[in-house]
């Protein structure tokens, strides 16, 4: 049991790249961003297809970032300039992917099994001092930077233009910050780091694929929503730090369904009913709070006029 | 300061509901002039607002800002020189992030937005003495959220911060239109003391014509897209609601009822 936790966290970590990713578009643009399926695919298909080819892992994983970042910039520049609907420039871009994807691996699969990756790396370096706990602390660190680099981001002028592109466009734009740029930096930000988990994802699983990215976007969401829900979004850094835990636990939750014996074909149903849930309860949780609230102001009433 | 020549626009061309907005408007405003303008409904007024702003491209006309052609120019470049209260109150600011965030973007308006923090120390002391001279405590609540004040006290910060940098032109459409009596006045009190005491360049949209005469030291009367008076300081001065009204039914030759039809 403790073992499948620890896997649990570990790819928990690595969805928390994607999820912080998700959260700058979702919640800090405002911008619903369907790339997300298919530039996940492409850096887990770039990181391979270096790797394979005999690259260093770091290069390998640095390029599948900027990979993301260009797939993320496409998707701005249609909806920017191009003044394609937010969603469906994301679906457009997700959908040409699918083919870059496979053009960029040759085949639909692209295995990483005697290939030297940042995972088997870690695992022989830091297995001295940390044995099985290796992977986890240094995915966490790198998790941890990607944070602390986001908090810092969103407090610059640039971040702060980003920030108030998603929350009012004709406020900034009265203010001189030219809005096509933010999105389009955000959007290219978001996907580098989605892409950094796809590759991430293809060296800790031991492959490329190229249907590795579908339902990423739903699992991102829901890492953002259960985070806020249960952690809170009061600041930025509160924010991503929830964004973080959410993609932990909703690992942990996937991994207990498993455990009690749901089958694995209904995930993304369950995976779906979870966002569901999580988006509901708060508000519900709140109104019954205050008809109880009431309730309780009414019974007081009463009582004093009796 | 601002110049406007030969202004033109018209909505839904070649249409049945083809409309001139604006006709041939001539204008130019010296620096430190605070003009009002008044007018019925779909005279022009926010259509010239919008143009100068740029949220509009005029079919025909240039507009000047220091010398400078500002025709071609993006609204988001233009607005480096501009400044723009709006007649929401939620419109000017940013909800979800603090005052203090605010008031930094603000900051960067004539700037190149870099990696820099936005509210570093050294600003968190101007941002804090610039809040105080509003009188409302805001700078005692630099950390809090904007989207939790009061319409009146956003639509104050949001006069602050367009004011902030001392744009070239202050545009200010309607901008205590939406609040209650005694928060427009102080709104208003506000805006007197701010264009005075930084001498800006301002143009004032209103439908409150005892505003218009109160305010500024130049009064323009807009009608079906045409500038229909221009009244300087002087003649400003001596003016009362029923003169205004009275001159606006010489020149429309129409007889009004009330000045209900001005006020839309």
């Amino acid at each position: 049991m403790i073992w499948a936790m620890l896997g649990s966290v570990e790819s928990g970590l690595i969805f928390a790249l994607l999820a912080l990713g998700v959260y700058l578009t979702f919640r800090v643009l405002n911008f619903p961003d369907l790339t997300v399926d298919g530039s996940f695919t492409t850096g887990g298909a770039t990181a391979a297809t270096l790797l394979a080819s005999g690259n260093h892992p770091l290069v390998a994983t640095g390029a599948a970032f900027v990979v993301g970042c260009l797939a993320g910039s496409i998707t701005g520049l249609l909806h920017t300039k191009g003044k394609i609907n937010a969603l469906l420039a994301g679906i457009l871009t997700m959908i040409a992917l699918y083919s870059v994807n496979l053009r960029i691996m040759g085949r639909a699969n692209v295995p990483l099994l005697s290939e030297e990756t940042l995972v088997t790396q870690v695992n022989t370096a830091l297995e001295p001092w940390f044995g099985d706990l290796a992977l986890m602390a240094v995915l966490a660190v790198l998790v941890i930077c990607f944070k602390l680099g986001m908090d810092w981001f969103l407090r610059t002028e640039t971040g702060l233009s980003l920030r108030a592109t998603g929350d009012n466009e004709q406020m900034i734009g009265s203010f001189g910050a030219n809005t096509d740029l933010a999105k389009v930096i955000g959007l290219a930000l978001s996907n580098g780091l989605v892409a950094l988990a796809g590759a991430w994802m293809a060296q800790y699983q031991g492959f490329a694929d190229v249907s590795m990215g579908i339902g990423m976007i739903v699992i991102g969401l829901a890492s953002v929503i259960i985070g806020e829900a249960v952690f809170g979004r009061s600041t930025v850094a509160r924010a991503t730090a929830a964004v973080i835990g959410g993609a932990i636990l909703y690992k942990l939750i996937v991994a207990f369904a498993l455990r009690i014996g749901v089958n694995p074909s209904d995930l993304k149903l369950i995976t779906a009913l979870i966002v569901i849930a999580a988006l509901v309860s708060p508000k519900t949780l709140q109104s019954w709070k205050r008809s109880i609230g009431k309730q309780k102001r009414s019974g007081g009433n009463r009582h004093v006029k009796a | 300061m601002l110049k406007l020549e030969g202004i033109r626009k018209l909505f839904n061309p070649g249409s049945p509901d083809q409309k001139v907005a604006l006709d041939s408007i001539d204008l130019t405003l010296h620096a430190g002039d605070f003009v009002t303008i008044i007018g019925s409904n779909g005279a022009g007024k926010s259509t010239l607002m919008n143009i100068i702003s740029g949220a509009i491209a005029p079919d025909q006309g240039t507009i000047e800002i220091e010398d400078k052609s500002f025709t071609s120019l993006p609204a988001h470049k233009r607005a480096r020189k501009i400044g723009r209260v709006f007649q929401d109150p939620m419109a000017g600011t940013a909800p979800t992030l603090t005052i203090e965030e605010n008031m930094a973007i603000a900051y960067s308006r004539s700037r190149r937005r870099t990696l820099r923090i936005g509210v570093s120390k050294q600003r968190k002391q101007l941002f804090y003495e610039r809040l105080a001279e509003l009188n409302l405590g805001l700078e005692h609540r630099l950390t809090a959220k904007v989207g939790l004040l009061s319409g009146g006290e956003r639509q104050a910060l949001s006069l602050l911060m367009a004011s902030f940098t001392d744009p070239a032109v202050l545009l200010l459409d309607e901008h205590t239109a939406a609040l209650d009596p005694a928060r427009a006045q102080s709104i208003t009190d506000l805006t007197k003391r701010i264009v005075e005491q930084k001498k800006l360049t301002a143009l004032m949209v209103t439908h409150n014509m005892q505003q218009a005469i109160d305010l500024g030291n130049r009064l323009l009367m807009m009608d079906q897209g045409r500038i229909i008076l221009d009244l300087p300081d002087l003649q400003k001065q001596k003016l009362s609601v029923p003169d205004l009204l009275a001159e606006f039914e010489r020149i429309r030759g129409v007889k009004l009822s009330s000045d209900r039809v001005l006020l839309g």
